[in-house]
């Protein structure tokens, strides 16, 4: 199925999505890296409020190439980083920043899998590496915060219209598109390579 | 005359930098190509697709690739009697920091202590740059090799021991891809580094991710083994992105040196689809020839 949403995202959208949905979401999204994902949750641990309150947008592991034009941030290029080295962060980050979505690459696991049940969210992919054709559904850079983490992780706020097609790899039904995958690559590699290079697992 | 020289250097290295980050090179085009003709998997067909559209939306709008634009490395084989050595350094820095502002590039070079990022993609030890001395030369030949974190991440070196020897280093490479599953952004190539010192085999395998797609080990054996690799790993089935399908890597690239008695030194390195890199070479009147990326050679007088 292709759906079109729009931020904010609803519960109810969320949940009408399944593994392998393609989407094409506008509205407004927001770049968090590892730097980013600590960040975040240190200040809210505290008690603190982020300078952007993230509920029902989505967070894209990503950082992007800039360019400062006339006094204004142009987004040049923005394709998703490996999604794994948030693993360890995402449960918190959706728990208490109410995003319901998360967009990068590579996959997530199984901490991941149970915020998205648990909270009502998703994790999709966007093509590794294709980061001009992520950036044309980039329509403005509203605004950025932490630039003092360095431009790659710092947090950019970003317009998209149609940004997109955004496959869903982790639904809300507990579901990880990778793990099927996963299962049997290690089911080939030990039952069917070992023997043929003659190793046990 | 040295100023000169040194200045046309540096600006062809602006040069080579931008062809890298935006132009793949012919052989990578084509194995991306030829991956998509070959895949029935609509998934892993559609991924394919989306690569090749991004590249060629990077020819056309002169923009980088991917948004990670790399950690940047040079290779230089430098002729005996090229006039200028040492000071290449400062001059690949500075072309360096030129080609961050007007590519533009991610600035991605982090400090290890503090983890400021430095800006301009400097920094200690980096750029890199691997030396290599050629003799009765008047060339230098330099190569740029950014690369993405994303496929440094599964990287692996170990050393095995000799009595396990070859099969093991064959399951190293096979476990190493599997467990990298999606992340290094597949169809990859591998470099794999057998024998040496530890360092030596990362070298190898490093050096070898350089080799052009397609083209096999001028030693008969190695060249075997990765045929080998190749059709082992494609037979895994991660395919593009780890969405399943029929390349995971669109090459295996093996290289080997003499090891010690005690040891077997293994080092299996990914690089992602977007292998970028770029080569040129200067001599020492300063005419540069950009060798992978030679349509480049019309924009340099």
């Amino acid at each position: 199925m292709e759906y079109y949403l729009n931020t904010p995202i609803s519960d109810e959208d969320i949940r009408k999505l399944k593994v392998g949905d393609i989407v094409y979401l506008s509205g407004i999204i927001v770049t968090a890296r590892d730097a980013a994902h600590n960040r975040a949750l240190s200040i809210l641990n505290s008690g603190k409020q982020l300078p952007i309150d993230l509920r029902g947008l989505a967070v894209y592991h990503c950082g992007p190439v800039v360019d400062k034009r006339n006094g204004e941030w142009v987004i040049v290029v923005a394709g998703p980083t490996t999604s794994t080295r948030m693993d360890a962060l995402e449960y918190d980050f959706i728990e208490k920043t109410g995003v319901k979505m998360v967009i990068g690459k590579g996959g997530m696991g199984n901490r991941t899998v149970e915020a998205c049940k648990k909270f009502g969210a998703v994790y999709t992919i966007f093509t590794g590496g294709a980061a001009v054709l992520a950036a044309k559904g980039m329509k403005r850079v509203l605004d950025v915060h932490w630039l003092d983490l360095g431009v790659p992780e710092a947090l950019w706020v970003i317009e998209v219209d149609k940004f997109g097609p955004l496959m869903v790899t982790i639904d809300s039904h507990g579901n990880n598109f990778y793990d099927s995958i996963n299962k049997e690559v290690y089911r080939r590699l030990r039952e069917e390579i070992y023997p043929k290079i003659g190793v046990k697992a | 005359m040295a100023m000169d020289l040194a200045s046309k250097i540096e600006d062809a290295t602006v040069m080579l930098i931008k062809a890298a980050s935006i132009y793949l090179p012919l052989d990578v085009k084509n194995a991306l190509i030829k991956a998509r003709d070959l895949e029935v998997n609509t998934l892993a067909k559609a991924q394919l697709e989306a690569i090749i559209k991004n590249c060629e939306l990077a020819e056309a709008e002169g923009k980088p690739i991917c948004q990670d634009t790399g950690l940047i490395s040079f290779y230089v084989s430098i002729g005996d009697d090229f006039p200028i050595k040492s000071k290449l350094i400062d001059i690949l820095n500075k072309a360096t920091i030129r080609a961050t502002k007007e590519i533009p590039l991610r600035p991605n070079a982090v400090d290890v202590l503090s983890g400021k990022n430095s800006g301009d993609n400097t920094g200690r030890y980096i750029p890199s740059i691997d030396w290599e001395l050629i003799p009765n030369s008047g060339e230098v030949k330099i190569t740029v090799f950014p690369k993405g974190g994303g496929s440094e991440g599964p990287c692996i070196a170990k050393v095995i021991l000799p009595t396990e020897g070859l099969k093991y280093a064959k399951k190293l490479v096979l476990d190493a891809v599997a467990d990298a599953g999606a992340k290094p952004c597949p169809p990859t190539v591998v470099g794999v580094g057998l024998g040496g010192t530890i360092d030596l085999a990362v070298k190898l395998a490093k050096k070898s991710l350089l080799r052009p797609i397609g083209v096999r080990s001028e030693i008969e054996e190695i060249a075997k083994l990765e045929e080998e690799l190749i059709e082992l790993v494609n037979s895994l089935g991660i395919g593009p992105h780890g969405v399943g399908g029929k390349t995971t890597v669109l090459d295996v690239h093996v290289d080997c040196a003499h090891r010690h008695p005690a040891s077997y030194a293994v080092a299996v390195l990914f690089n992602c689809w977007a292998v970028r890199r770029s080569t040129m070479t200067i001599d020492s009147k300063g005419n540069v020839n950009f060798i992978t990326h030679e349509f480049m050679n019309k924009f340099w007088r």
